[in-house]
């Protein structure tokens, strides 16, 4: 039979499913999403001792099949066979925490009561060692009428024993494979004898158990200390965002270095004309100019990576909670706020998490004001251009200061527009707040490796499509028609005279012709605006038979310092971004929502970019 | 008493819950996490900025961050 074997990883949240996951299929993984809801769909391939192929989904964690958010939902009707698209897995692998056997085993038992073929994988065990926790996984596999097989994801530890264990389950297939027995005793249980039973069974899997002190209680002493816990918070996160500038520069400058020289060999390589100039001012100039930021967009998910994979993360959330409540949402609101640092459309995703409607619509609404990773291309090229490289204190440069200021400044209006929509537009009673805290763990390289690469690989993909196709647009519309001698190349094109119409409206707020010009590609998405000033700049520099400058060069040469200040002012509120206005469209399930999100923001935009201009006019800047 | 006047680090047993004072959805989340009557429980942390929000409960060997109204609602017996 060749037919495609499939399994499923099921379990609680924080029952490390993900790091099995990647133990279990290593890079060769495909993330999509579930037709009709934004749940991400997590496919990799596991090799079977026997060589075969299996086709190993991971599914939302959850609590209960009772389910309470769209994406325990999700995993409620997959393992039912109810999801339409998705064939019932053949397996399920039961991934448990083992130094959280008590309460993961009452969601356990909703799934060994199915009655499919089912293995269970008892994850962390070293983790169980380290707080003291000896386990006996046989009689657990008695109590559960199902295989138990000890684990170590991250240290690769038993991952060939559940490999054969899935392929025996698979093979005696669905009327064996289960508890039989213990399963069909288990469907009409409720949940405190549930309960009852899985404290049981925990008790009766403990081989011996000390009363060691744990790590990670020390930990939260002082990372949730009521005092301390905040400016640790923001220390760690001004931390974070002065890496972003320093640690990238030598990878940024070699990249710069690299375009640099393969725009020279093109140059001398091929003979002047349309295609040449194509590919110099608009592929490797556009292109070029948003490729070198990605190891600053490495470094910052690095660093986001790491708390989520910490156990960090859910900290934060909690330390947040008051100041949240403050403006109508909870903890929970910040870790989607967070992840959109990175980029709006995972936050956006992750807002699913939000049982609250009203609380989950605010979040969406303001995820776009925190500064994601496409807006860094842009503060960093008007912060390199206008802001000087001194130092403001020990180990505080000026140009991380602004930046930092400017994330503020997305997190301020974030929390103000929060407060209003609460008041108005999603009004409803101030929500709870309820969060497991998973344990402290050191993040594992691999699995750090392979969440960078596939975060790296959807930031190039972008580069390569949706900029690309921008940058070239721009670049006919910046060539065409050719300029009389005489006048100015970037004057006579069109794109000169769509820059006309929409200079007329940024023009009180002190933009340039060339930022007008920038704005209008860059509603794709906010980096296109350094691709486009990179074109232009290209393309009138040739046109003035100047030596082309570096990018950075010409905006510290043609723009002032309130045009730039106001530049940098805009980009903090508008929502230059088509693909977060579709995810929003989706999350929401309407129109309305997304019309409203980008009217605000423009609006918002408009106000403060005219205002930075304007007060830094008058301050003489 | 209730689970929020517990004092740091002591250990407790829920007793009683009043679940019609907490949100239904509040209400299925806290028992999916084994907050309901019988757990064992200790309050972990409390607060920020010498507020009385949020809460950090553990129960068994899980933590669980949550309001001071949902630890109101929790009758607790000391241990």
């Amino acid at each position: 039979m060749s037919r495609q074997r499939t399994a499923a990883l099921v379990g609680n949240p924080n029952a490390g499913k993900s790091a099995l996951f990647n133990a279990l299929t290593g890079a060769r993984q495909k993330i999509a999403n579930y037709p009709g809801v934004t749940v991400e769909r997590k496919a990799g391939r596991l090799i079977l001792p026997s060589g075969e192929p299996v086709e190993l989904i991971d599914l939302p964690g959850s609590y209960s099949f009772d389910a309470a958010s769209p994406d325990e939902e999700v995993t409620r009707k997959v393992v039912h066979g109810e999801f339409e698209g998705e064939a019932l897995p053949e397996v399920l692998v039961l991934v448990l925490d083992a130094a959280n056997l008590e309460q993961h085993l009452v969601f356990a038992q909703e799934v060994i009561a199915l009655d499919r073929p089912t293995v269970v994988a008892l994850n962390m065990v070293d983790l169980a060692e380290r707080d003291g926790l000896t386990l006996d996984p046989a009689a657990l596999s008695q109590a559960l009428g199902v295989p138990v097989i000890p684990t170590v994801a991250v240290r690769r530890r038993g991952l060939d024993e559940l490999a054969a264990a899935i392929a025996r389950a698979g093979d005696r297939g669905a009327d064996e494979g289960g508890a039989g027995e213990a399963a069909r005793a288990r469907q009409d249980m409720t949940l405190p004898e549930r309960r009852l039973a899985a404290r049981h069974m925990a008790r009766a899997a403990v081989r011996s158990e000390t009363a060691r002190r744990r790590l990670h209680a020390g930990l939260d002493k002082v990372l949730l200390h009521p005092w301390l816990g905040v400016p640790i918070l923001f220390a760690l996160l001004f931390v974070m965002f002065q890496a972003v500038f320093a640690w990238a520069t030598p990878f940024a400058d070699g990249l710069e270095a690299g375009v640099a020289a393969v725009s020279e060999w093109v140059v001398a390589a091929f003979p002047g004309g349309f295609l040449r100039d194509l590919v110099t001012e608009g592929v490797l100039a556009g292109v070029g100019s948003v490729v070198v930021f990605l190891p600053q967009i490495v470094i910052l998910f690095a660093f986001i990576l790491v708390m989520e994979a910490s156990g960090y993360m859910a900290r934060a959330a909690y330390i947040m909670d008051r100041l949240m409540a403050r403006v109508g949402l909870s903890g929970k609101s910040f870790i989607p706020l967070l992840s959109s640092f990175a980029c709006a459309i995972p936050g956006i995703m992750a807002t699913r998490s939000i049982a609250d409607p009203q609380d989950r619509l605010t979040t969406i609404l303001v995820a776009p004001l925190m500064t994601c990773s496409a807006r860094l291309p842009v503060y960093a090229l008007i912060i390199a251009a206008v802001i000087p490289n001194t130092t403001v204190g020990p180990g505080v440069g000026l140009q991380g200061l602004v930046l930092f200021a400017l994330y503020v400044a997305g997190i301020f209006g974030a929390m103000a527009a929060a407060l209003l929509l609460r008041r108005t537009v999603a009004q409803g009673a101030a929500s709870g707040f309820i969060m497991e805290m998973p344990r402290y763990q050191m993040p594992r390289l691999r699995d750090l490796a392979i969440g960078l690469w596939q975060r790296a690989w959807v930031f190039l993909r972008r580069a390569g499509t949706i900029i690309f196709v921008a940058t070239i647009a721009l670049w006919v519309l910046l060539t065409f028609p050719k300029a009389d001698p005489g006048e100015s190349q970037v004057e006579a094109s069109f794109a000169g005279t769509i820059a006309t119409g929409v200079h007329a409206v940024v023009e009180p707020i002190g933009f340039n012709r060339e930022m007008a010009l920038a704005l209008v590609p860059a509603m794709a998405a906010r980096e296109v605006a350094v691709s486009s000033l990179a074109t232009t700049y290209a393309v009138a520099s040739e046109d003035e038979e100047q030596t082309a400058m570096a990018l950075e060069e010409e905006v510290a040469a043609r723009w002032s310092l309130p045009t730039a200040l106001a530049f940098l002012a805009w980009f903090v509120f508008a929502p230059q971004c088509l693909s977060t206005i579709a995810v929003a469209r989706r999350e929401t399930n309407g129109w309305k929502w997304p019309m409203f999100m980008v009217g605000y923001l423009f609006a918002l935009a408009y106000v403060f970019a005219g205002a930075t201009y304007w007060i830094a006019v008058a301050a003489g800047l | 008493m209730t689970l929020d006047q517990l004092d740091r680090g002591q250990r407790a047993t829920v007793v009683a819950v009043d679940w019609a004072s907490l949100a239904p959805e509040d209400a299925k989340r806290l028992r999916a996490m084994g907050l309901d009557e019988g757990a064992s429980v200790s309050l972990a942390h409390r607060g920020m900025f010498g507020g009385a929000d949020p809460l950090a409960v553990t129960v068994g060997r899980m933590t669980v961050a949550l309001r001071r109204a949902h630890a109101a609602a929790m009758q607790v017996e000391r241990a």
